[in-house]
């Protein structure tokens, strides 16, 4: 009945488990997430593609799946590992359970292997490309396609994830979440403005803040030229997160750096960094990343800290910052660059993910923060 | 900006003796704090009544006040030593109550002292129920709806808001007696009817019922900057309706989805932003109703609690320290993790392994308390076990428990297959009601194929624990059928262990034995691996040595370097008999053992206790404590000693097993050890040696018993063999009690023989503590009972120096402790229990008990006579001599301390408080004075016991006592209290000529002894005991005056010494003086 599955990494390593997803072989960078609560909103987190993702937290799907907690209408990542997958799960929200889901939408999974063991690697040898296989269980064989399969670096996966045409977005966030922030003094409802949303495989709760907050919404391919979001008469515009390494986006670097003064403009994640590409700045490889949902951000003006979600492999390069920005935000765990702002047009960015899902909220007001600038 | 330089000496109030709702957590959260407020340059000054503390130690503050904790007393150290600042959220509920109490009494504004942290408006602002309903409302909360009603009409107001089915709760009754839940409105008008008739004032809280409804915790940290974090995440396996405290916790939560859980996070913020604690730890309790996610806010501590121990252990992350370091000033992202040191303590700590805390219950202690498990916490300790899944987690701890469970049945413990299994009934019976063996019963249901959703349906309990608890039980099934233990093959083997299957238990499923089980598991490579707890799910490097042994691919410990290391083996969890004391030995055996250059090795599962923290060892196990878990520790470590007598009975339980499997064990031999509790070996010993025992004999059935007790003669003490701590032990005066008790013995003893002693009535019980390196012996402490022999020495109070002894008989103790040390070659710590009884106004020395290792007494000794006793013998045990050491004669302190013993009886309403040979105390507090009576004086007041200095007093003396109650009553009467006794001791009285009222018994109407209770009539009460039991007049009359908390005193010498301490307290002024100046 238990179907055996192997995870080899490029460096040789191979764990054997049990497959619990779908068959068959997959290559992807391998990569771990500290969050203990989200597995399906970063399942289907458009940012993880090309990706296997380890859940550091040893117990995953017991509350199974449902229709909300989604990112996006379906998973995009490579591959999905656990230590231990419920067999069961208990929720008054799910309706079914992981392993079904995964199958479903054909995404290779891997439990039962030490995953504590599989992730001190990746820190210490850095994220490595890797191949989870239900069917070649040949350890030389998957080390040897692990080697070549082509990585993340210099490669343009925004394509694989971003709609194809021009959407208007009108689902709003859950009910819950529409409390907190009315709780932290954010208003529902009452924005007017039109915003376009650049979209590079967004994650879905980021245009739900907008919505919520009573804007009308305009989702456009992450390729889109700037002069035809220009015409589309928005009061802002929005760059979203998505996969993989922003340097060979050089088309979405383009059409950003013709919108900077234009219009006011708010970049999450990719986003953010693909602003700050626009301005002159350059990005780099982190070790292994930051995905989870305990990161904390300084926030330099205020001395305050957020705990924040995080999904990122880049990161800009502070001595590559150009005159025009400053930083604005920097990560506590590793000081590196979490935000930056256009000195002179309205401009900023941050590379964590304030829209959360899964993680905390203590970022949200940096939607309330566009949200002025858009009623300018 | 980093910290306050306006204050510079601050003020921490510990949380008093063990109590049931406030173990050594607050040891440890305390320690912490001094710790961590002296590191940065304040004075720290200390105030907390019971000795056995590292927080009390002389080197953790620099001002260190043993003084009872009541605000005049605090106020005393306060006007003495002028802190800038009180820090009230470190010492539990008590150390809050007393700032708040200091704050109310205008001691705070007077002296200018500065509450940090939490002010008093704030901690009102949490603790105040209707202050805190309105707060919840206010940020948009739900709190559990209810409304106090006085009439009928009201009533049914009520609960056409709250609905059915409804919590009716009649206002201060006795131990909440007549709360109930009504389902029906037929039930509702009855429920409240007779609860408006029982309540005193009238009135009843009429309660939404969330019974049933899922039960979650959350650890907060807030900074001065407003930065709030969350630490922790616990999920309670037992639903609303059991407290926390009692609750199987498992952490983080479990069935949450992350939806769910920031929703939980948002109310946190909320809460603790809105309730106003400024910088801190606070703990917020919420309940979840399964059905539609439902959320209501439960309560809030804004403190330092038991749950925030739990979740510092859990994570790594030291919520003390930083709450500390945030009181004077500090922001969270300014100071370091110490776990992985790049990183910052602004972050929410993740974890990778599963969590799971179980209750540890004392019952069998309180036949008569009603062992169904409430919103009233029951339990006396707890233990925590680490594994990588929750089926791992769990069996760890149910086997950290130490109650004969090696993991979730396949034991001793289990009743499955045997003449006691439970039928079907029995079984839902104990699942509809929580009580401390439910886990078993949910095992039991299992295995005769109820469903989860039955057992949901009863219990309420979530069906993923539940599932979870199948899966172990199908691997177990599984595993039988095999029948043999060769039939177990390498994945078998290695699916068992990860789902944390002990080596016992596979050994009882296929008929085998724990030693063949494991040495097969060895030949076939399961062994386990140690991963570290680091905070960050190993995000970043750990440079905290704390781990816990799973069954994976990678171990994580660093290999042996040249120093030297040691094993320290802890206690367990807290209970009755085996508390802090204990780990109060382990961790001074780990600082002595640093000190001198060895590794120290920590192995304990009590998340409460300072030997768990992260900085105590320089590795920490957080481990079960047994012969498997110690074995698989000692394979991966290969220490040069391990030492066993420091952590109680719990390691000394393991020294045979770890001996043969040849672990070096350090100290006193195992030999030894045995010897003094072999009663032949021993007893041959002491006739050797020339010493006395009482005479004693064993029987092995009825007309052996009539025969031996002829020989020793009465009273006698009758007992059951091979049961621990006092249970069913009798003290006989004659014959038809003797027949009497010696049958229930037989009963108890299930086929063993009882053993009968001469009972030494009227004698005093001496303790001594003593130090020897095989060569020397050196006394460190004697300690004179105040109670009489046959009172439990745990739950006597006893002072140093000794008060009634005479100089010639001291010396006749020190000879017979030394005689016995180097007969019994001891290695470290002794402890021996002597009997002095006065014949014909000649003392006899009688040896009651010898004890080759650390007792419950070594941290009082130690703060009597500010010897460090478990550092000497620590080193003495890794073979420094006390020549050496300088360690050579006995100290002599100059100043009275005595130690008292600390009750829980008001936790178990309408058990009798009688004293006797079963200890039944949680925990001690120290008093210290110049004199006797003083000392004594704050001893009481540091137990609770308010001694009166007008008003009434009832006597009531057994036959046996009524001279003393002669002498009692005159003394009473010259310091102008009124007297009350009951007929008998009323006429003894009135012989003397002493004015007395007499009131009826009970049995005789009113107005009786519970009536001048009720209408607080009575100060203080001196009854000793015809008979005992609750049933009896007495018994009731004792229970009664627990409830009503009236001072009961229950021995002719305690009432004595009460006498003696009222006098001084009229003649004299209680001082304060600091530990360091002593």
């Amino acid at each position: 009945m238990i179907q055996t599955a192997k995870l080899a990494l490029e460096d040789g390593t191979v764990y054997t488990g049990e497959a619990f997803g779908a068959s068959g072989e997959i290559a992807g960078e391998v990569v771990f997430n500290t969050s203990m609560t989200g597995y399906q909103e970063i399942l289907t987190d458009p940012s993880y593609r090309g990706q296997i993702v380890t859940m550091t937290y040893p117990e995953i799907g017991n509350y199974g799946v449902n229709a909300e907690d989604v990112e996006h209408a379906s998973p995009s990542l490579a591959g999905f590992i656990v230590r231990e997958q419920s067999r069961v799960f208990s929720n008054y929200r799910a309706n079914g359970d992981l392993a079904a889901y995964l199958k479903s939408n054909n995404i290779v999974a891997l439990a039962g292997i030490d995953t504590r063991a599989l992730v001190r690697r990746i820190r210490q040898q850095g994220a490595m490309k890797g191949v989870l296989s239900t069917e070649d269980l040949n350890d030389d064989s998957l080390v040897n396609k692990a080697k070549n399969s082509p990585g993340l670096v210099g490669r343009d996966l925004v394509r694989e994830v971003m709609p194809f045409e021009i959407q208007s977005w009108d689902q709003n966030l859950d009910q819950w979440t529409e409390e907190e922030v009315k709780r932290q003094g954010g208003a529902i409802g009452t924005g007017k403005a039109h915003l376009v949303c650049m979209d590079f495989g967004m994650k879905w709760n980021i245009p739900r803040h907008f919505a919520s907050r009573g804007n009308q919404v305009t989702v456009v391919p992450g390729d889109t030229p700037a002069e035809k979001i220009l015409e589309l008469g928005g009061d802002g515009v929005f760059l979203s997160n998505g996969p993989g390494d922003p340097e060979p986006l050089d088309y979405a670097q383009k059409t950003i750096k013709e919108l900077i003064g234009k219009t006011p403009i708010f970049g999450i994640c990719l986003g953010h960094q693909l602003l700050s590409l626009a301005c002159g700045a350059k990005t780099f490889k982190l070790k292994f990343g930051h995905r989870g949902a305990n990161q904390p951000v300084l926030d330099l003006e205020t001395g305050k800290v957020e705990i924040t979600t995080q999904n990122h492999g880049f990161a800009v390069e502070e001595d590559s910052l150009p005159d025009c920005l400053e930083i604005t935000h920097r990560n506590l765990n590793d000081d590196t660059i979490a935000g930056v702002r256009h000195k002179e047009a309205t401009a900023f960015g941050v590379q964590h993910h304030p829209e959360a899902s899964s993680g905390p909220h203590d970022s949200h007001y940096l939607f309330d923060r566009f949200q002025k600038q858009l009623a300018k | 900006m980093p910290r306050r330089d306006d204050i510079k000496k601050i003020l921490i109030i510990g949380s008093g003796p063990i109590v049931i709702g406030q173990a050594c957590e607050f040891d440890y959260s305390g320690t912490q704090a001094c710790k961590a407020l002296r590191e940065e340059g304040y004075e720290v000054v200390l105030v907390n009544s019971n000795p056995a503390t590292i927080m009390t130690d002389p080197a953790t503050a620099d001002s260190t006040y043993i003084e009872p904790l009541t605000w005049q007393m605090v106020e005393k150290v306060i006007a003495k030593e002028r802190p800038c600042a009180l820090l009230p959220t470190l010492g539990g509920q008590t150390g809050l109550n007393v700032a708040m109490d200091l704050d109310a009494n205008g001691v705070l504004e007077k002296y200018g002292v500065e509450m940090i942290a939490a002010n008093a408006k704030v901690i009102a602002k949490a603790e105040e129920r209707d202050q805190f309903k309105l707060a919840m409302e206010k940020i948009g909360l739900d709190v559990c709806l209810g409304h106090v009603v006085h009439t009928m009409e009201e009533a049914r107001e009520a609960l056409a808001d709250v609905g059915l089915p409804a919590v009716v709760r009649p206002s201060f009754t006795m131990g909440g007696s007549g709360s109930a839940i009504a389902y029906n409105k037929d039930d509702f008008e009855v429920l409240c009817k007779s609860g408006l008739d029982q309540s005193p004032v009238t009135e009843v809280l009429v309660e939404e019922s969330i019974i049933g409804w899922k039960e979650y915790e959350m650890e907060v940290m807030r900074d001065a900057d407003d930065n709030v974090v969350i630490i922790c995440a616990i999920e309670n396996f037992d639903p609303m309706g059991v407290h926390t405290g009692d609750s199987m916790t498992v952490a983080p939560a479990q069935t949450l989805s992350d939806k769910e859980y920031q929703r939980m996070r948002d109310a946190s913020l909320a809460v603790i932003r809105e309730i106003g604690v400024e910088t801190g730890g606070s703990n917020i309790q919420f309940a979840i109703n399964p059905a539609d996610g439902r959320m209501i806010v439960i309560e809030m501590n804004p403190r330092v609690s038991r749950s925030s121990a739990l979740a510092s252990k859990a994570t790594g992350f030291p919520i003390a320290k930083i709450a500390a370091k945030l009181a004077v000033g500090y922001k969270l992202w300014e100071l370091p993790n110490d776990i992985t040191q790049k990183t910052k303590a602004c972050f929410e700590p993740t974890i990778d392994y599963v969590v799971t805390k179980v209750p540890r219950f004392a019952f069998e202690k309180f036949p008569e308390a009603d062992a169904t498990l409430t919103t009233q916490m029951k339990s006396v300790g707890e233990t925590m076990a680490i594994g990588r899944t929750f089926r791992e987690s769990l069996q760890k701890a149910m086997r950290g428990l130490e109650v004969g469970a090696f993991g979730l049945g396949s034991d001793s413990k289990d009743l499955w297959g045997t003449d006691e299994q439970p039928d079907e009934d029995a079984v839902r019976a104990k699942l509809g009601t929580p009580n401390a063996e439910r886990i078993f019963y949910l095992r039991y249901a299992l295995k005769m194929g109820m469903s989860i959703e039955q057992i949901h349906n009863i219990t309420h309990i979530d069906p993923w624990f539940l599932d979870h608890l199948l899966q172990i039980i199908e691997l177990e099934n599984e595993t039988r059928q095999l029948g043999a233990l060769e039939k177990i093959d390498f994945d078998q083997m290695l699916r068992l262990k990860r789902d944390g299957f002990s080596d016992r238990q596979i050994a009882t499923m296929v008929q085998s034995t724990e030693s063949k089980v494991r040495s097969y598991r060895l030949e076939q490579g399961v062994r386990p691996v140690f991963k570290s707890v680091d905070t960050c799910a190993a995000e970043f490097e750990a440079y905290t040595p704390y781990y816990y042994s799973t069954y994976e691919s990678e171990s994580e410990l660093p290999a042996k370097g040249d120093q030297k290391r040691v094993v320290i083996l802890g206690g367990g969890p807290n209970r009755i008999g085996q508390g802090i004391e204990f780990d109060y030995c382990c961790c001074h055996a780990s600082f002595a053992l640093r000190e001198i250059g060895y590794e120290s090795i920590m192995v304990n599962s009590n998340p409460e206790t300072v030997s768990t923290d992260y900085d105590t060892s320089d590795i920490l196990f957080f481990e079960p404590l047994t012969i498997e878990d110690v074995l698989n520790i000692c394979d991966a470590t290969n220490p040069d000693g391990v030492i066993v007598q420091f952590g109680g009975q719990t390691p000394l339980n393991l020294a045979r097993g770890l001996k043969e499997a040849g672990v070096p064990i350090i100290g006193t031999s195992v030999d030894t050890i045995e010897a003094a509790e072999d009663r032949e070996r021993f007893q041959a010993l002491i006739e050797e040696l020339e010493l006395r025992q009482p005479p004693s004999g064993i029987a092995r059935n009825m007309e052996e018993a009539r025969r031996e007790v002829e020989r020793i003669g009465y009273p006698a003490l009758v007992r059951p063999s091979f049961v621990l701590g006092g249970r069913a032990m009798e003290i006989c005066y004659d014959k038809v009690q003797f027949e009497r008790y010696v049958a229930e013995a037989f009963i108890v003893a299930d086929g063993q023989p009882v053993l009968i002693d001469h009972f030494l009535e009227g004698a005093t019980e001496v303790d001594v503590d003593a130090v020897s390196d095989g060569t020397d012996v050196v006394i460190m402490g004697i300690m004179e009972h105040i109670e009489e022999a046959g009172v439990h020495s745990g739950d006597s109070a006893c002072a140093i120096p000794a008060f009634s002894i005479a100089s010639e008989v001291l010396d006749e103790l020190r000879v017979a402790t030394e005689k016995l040390a180097r007969a019994l070659n001891v290695i470290g710590l002794m402890n021996i229990q002597f009997a002095i009884k006065v014949e014909d106004n000649v003392p006899t020395v009688y040896v009651l008990e010898v004890n080759p290792r650390a007792s419950r007494t070594v941290p009082f000794v130690a703060k009597a006579t500010g010897t460090p006793v478990a550092n000497i013998a620590t080193k003495v045990m890794v073979g420094q001599s006390l020549q050496q050491l300088g360690v050579t004669e006995e100290p002599k302190p100059r100043h009275v301390s005595i130690k008292e013993s600390v009750f829980p009886f008001r936790k178990f309403a309408g058990v009798d408080i009688v004293l006797g040979p079963e200890m039944r105390s949680t925990g001690e507090v120290m008093g210290i004075s110049e004199t006797f009576p003083l000392a004594f004086a704050k001893s009481q007041i540091a137990a609770g016991v308010t001694l009166p200095t007008q008003g009434n007093i009832f006597l009531s003396l057994s036959s046996r006592h009524k001279d003393s109650a002669a002498q009692l009553g005159k003394d009473l009467t010259a310091l102008g209290f009124n007297l009350l006794a009951t007929p008998g001791t009323a006429a003894r009285l009135q012989e003397e000529g002493i004015e007395v009222t007499a009131i009826k018994k009970l049995s005789e109407g009113h107005p009786n002894l519970i009536d001048y209770l009720k209408n607080e009539d009575v100060e203080l009460i001196m009854n000793t005991p015809n008979g005992k039991g609750a049933r009896t007049d007495e018994g009731k009359i004792r229970a009664a005056a627990v409830q009503q908390g009236v001072p009961c005193i229950t021995t002719v010498a305690a009432a004595g010494a009460a006498v003696r301490a009222m006098q001084a307290l009229r003649d004299d002024v209680l001082q304060v003086e600091p530990l360091q100046d002593r």
